[in-house]
């Protein structure tokens, strides 16, 4: 089953054409993998998902829906969640509650239910925060529920973006180089934990990742993308293989492969 | 010397939030209060409108609060609401057209009639962040006491109106300064009260979200738009509600009382009690409003000195006299299954 669906999406800037009549087919519950050189309209296209880029041309489905013209709170209550490359936390406010922020969608209470205290109210906060202590404990956060989030050391707060998408309890999670900056302990960490978003938690991810070592671990499709254009699409043996990738990657003439080399 | 006093603030900071500490301090302030107009002193006059207009200000204070402390959205304008509040009473209670409403049928719409113009000052500076809002608020500002000063057929111009009515209350008129003053301290509860609801909800949550990193919020599903005029709507009705009981205190109102000065005087005092810090709010309040007045004494000198206080407060301590903080929410284990909010402060903000 198609969960997400880009037909010839198109994202021009003035002159510049970010991404160029990309196709995406991203099938439920797999980890799909976009990478390509710096500038190559990865982010880009993220951001066409989730609304804060509108494309020129083609369309966007997620699960049937059309994205067009819908805002990125829309699309989050449709159930996507993303987390940045360069992280966007809530930086005043604590660590639990940027992850009661990421459960806005799934929350109901009004301004006057907030002012009465109605019972609904009550017992809304209260699941809420108890989810938000179970997810604090699912990334491993225990004992920093208090801490500002700018307080936080770096991987904390990579990993916290994550429990802030996963409030909203998304079905398609898009992940912006979430090893980034991370040794390679780290990466293999971070590696096990998007498997066991999937695996466990049953959410279909969709990842931009420099990190061969990640990429090639644990994708099950990859796209390259090379001057917002798709150069390849496959599993990763086939990816690795592929001139057309190394050429992008490496330049012409070199033809080591990609898999020991990670950027 | 320095040592002690440092200590002696430790202690202070330890009792004061411990929840017994902190509900004994409130209590002993609020007590305070409440007996100052009872007391017999030479100055009571004097004190009792001082610390009822301070009261007036911590309302105005509470709502810019939101505004600009909570949602992150730098109002200079603010002044705009507490003047329709104020001249929606006089308007529809005094002899201008011998219109005589009850003091408590307009408060509530006056309120939201501050709360409409509100949304509609918010509509067109949705996009608009930091800077470019400031600019376009203090226009608005502007414009609405042009428009009290020159609509002289409705408004009597810079005549002003007078003889506004006096609120009635179970036949009771209140017109003195100390009915006022018992009045102003139900409504600055009350505001409290609902503004520290709102910070704690969802809505709270969104507003500082939104603040922090509004890209970010709405991609976690906040509604921006909607945020952003529910935080002017809030913040304008709580103005308006100022100006309707400024007005009937007064008894008399023009168009020199919503002077930018009102705006600037809001902002400084949430500035320095702490951005999005209700106690801030109070304490800012407390410093900007009734200090001037204490520093009477020094005549000419006032201002000065009082200039002069405001520049060391802001090199000596920027986040203001009692940041905003943020409450401790992280459950033990076996709390998790009985979980209730805890009411803890932590030692977050600064």
């Amino acid at each position: 089953m198609t969960i997400l669906s880009s037909n010839n999406v198109t994202k021009r800037f003035g002159g510049l054409v970010a991404v160029d009549q990309f196709d995406l087919d991203l099938r439920e519950l797999t980890i799909h993998s976009i990478i390509g050189p710096n500038g190559a309209g990865k982010t880009t296209f993220f951001n066409c998902v989730t609304g804060f880029y509108a494309p020129e041309e083609g369309d966007i489905y997620f699960n049937g829906t059309s994205l067009k013209g819908l805002q990125p709170d829309r699309i989050a209550h449709l159930g996507i969640a993303r987390t940045y490359q360069n992280i966007r936390l809530f930086a005043n406010m604590s660590t639990i509650e940027n992850i009661l922020v990421g459960q806005h969608p799934r929350l109901k209470a009004s301004m006057v239910d907030a002012i009465l205290h109605t019972p609904r109210y009550h017992k809304e906060e209260e699941e809420a925060l108890e989810e938000a202590n179970r997810l604090v404990q699912f990334v491993g956060l225990v004992g920093l529920g208090d801490h500002l989030a700018r307080n936080l050391p770096y991987g904390a707060q990579r990993r916290l973006e994550i429990a802030r998408a996963l409030a909203s309890k998304p079905k398609l999670m898009l992940l912006d180089e979430p090893t980034a900056g991370m040794n390679p302990h780290e990466s293999a960490e971070m590696m096990r934990f998007i498997q066991n978003l999937r695996d466990e938690l049953e959410i279909t991810i969709l990842l931009i990742e420099h990190d061969m070592r990640v990429v090639m671990g644990i994708s099950e499709i990859i796209t390259v993308l090379d001057y917002g254009v798709k150069i390849a699409e496959g599993p990763p043996e086939e990816i690795q293989r592929n001139p057309r990738v190394i050429e992008a990657y490496l330049g012409r003439g070199a033809a080591s492969g990609l898999g020991q080399n990670s950027t | 010397m320095k040592k002690r006093i440092a200590s002696v603030t430790e202690r202070v900071k330890e009792i004061l939030s411990s929840p017994i500490g902190r509900w004994a301090f409130i209590g002993a302030v609020l007590a305070l209060i409440l007996i100052i107009p009872l007391m017999n002193f030479q100055q009571r006059a004097f004190w009792v409108r001082v610390i009822g207009y301070t009261g007036l200000y911590i309302i105005l204070g509470l709502g810019l609060n939101v505004v600009v402390g909570l949602a992150g959205l730098l109002d200079l304008g603010y002044v705009a609401f507490y003047a329709i509040g104020a001249y929606a009473y006089a308007l529809l209670a005094s002899g201008h057209f011998d219109t005589h409403i009850s003091f408590w049928l307009v408060l509530p719409f006056a309120a939201l009639l501050a709360g409409f113009a509100g949304i509609l000052l918010g509509i067109p500076v949705l996009r608009m962040r930091g800077d470019y809002l400031a600019i376009v608020t203090l226009g608005f500002g502007e414009i609405i006491r042009m428009l009290v000063t020159n609509l002289t057929d409705l408004t009597n111009g810079s005549q002003g109106l007078i003889g506004i009515d006096s609120p009635y209350l179970f036949g009771l008129e209140l017109k003195t300064s100390t009915h006022f003053y018992y009045m102003i301290l139900i409504f600055v509860i009350i505001a409290i009260f609902v503004t520290q609801r709102l910070d704690r909800s969802r809505v709270g949550r969104s507003w500082v979200a939104m603040r922090e990193d509004e890209d970010a919020a709405q991609m976690v599903g906040v509604n921006t738009t909607r945020y952003k005029l529910l935080a002017f709507a809030v913040g304008a009705f709580i103005g308006g509600l100022g100006g309707a009981i400024f007005s009937a205190w007064q008894g008399s109102i023009f168009p020199d009382n919503f002077n930018i000065m009102v705006s600037i005087n809001v902002l400084c005092l949430i500035i320095i009690g702490g951005m999005g810090s209700i106690p801030g709010v109070v304490i800012g309040s407390f410093a900007l409003i009734t200090l001037p007045d204490i520093l009477r004494q020094f005549s000419d000198y006032r201002l000065l000195l009082f200039g002069f206080l405001l520049v060391v407060m802001m090199i000596a301590r920027p986040e203001g006299f009692i940041p905003s903080q943020r409450r401790r929410l992280e459950l033990h284990a076996e709390e998790i299954a009985h979980a209730g909010p805890s009411e803890t402060i932590t030692e977050g903000g600064s």
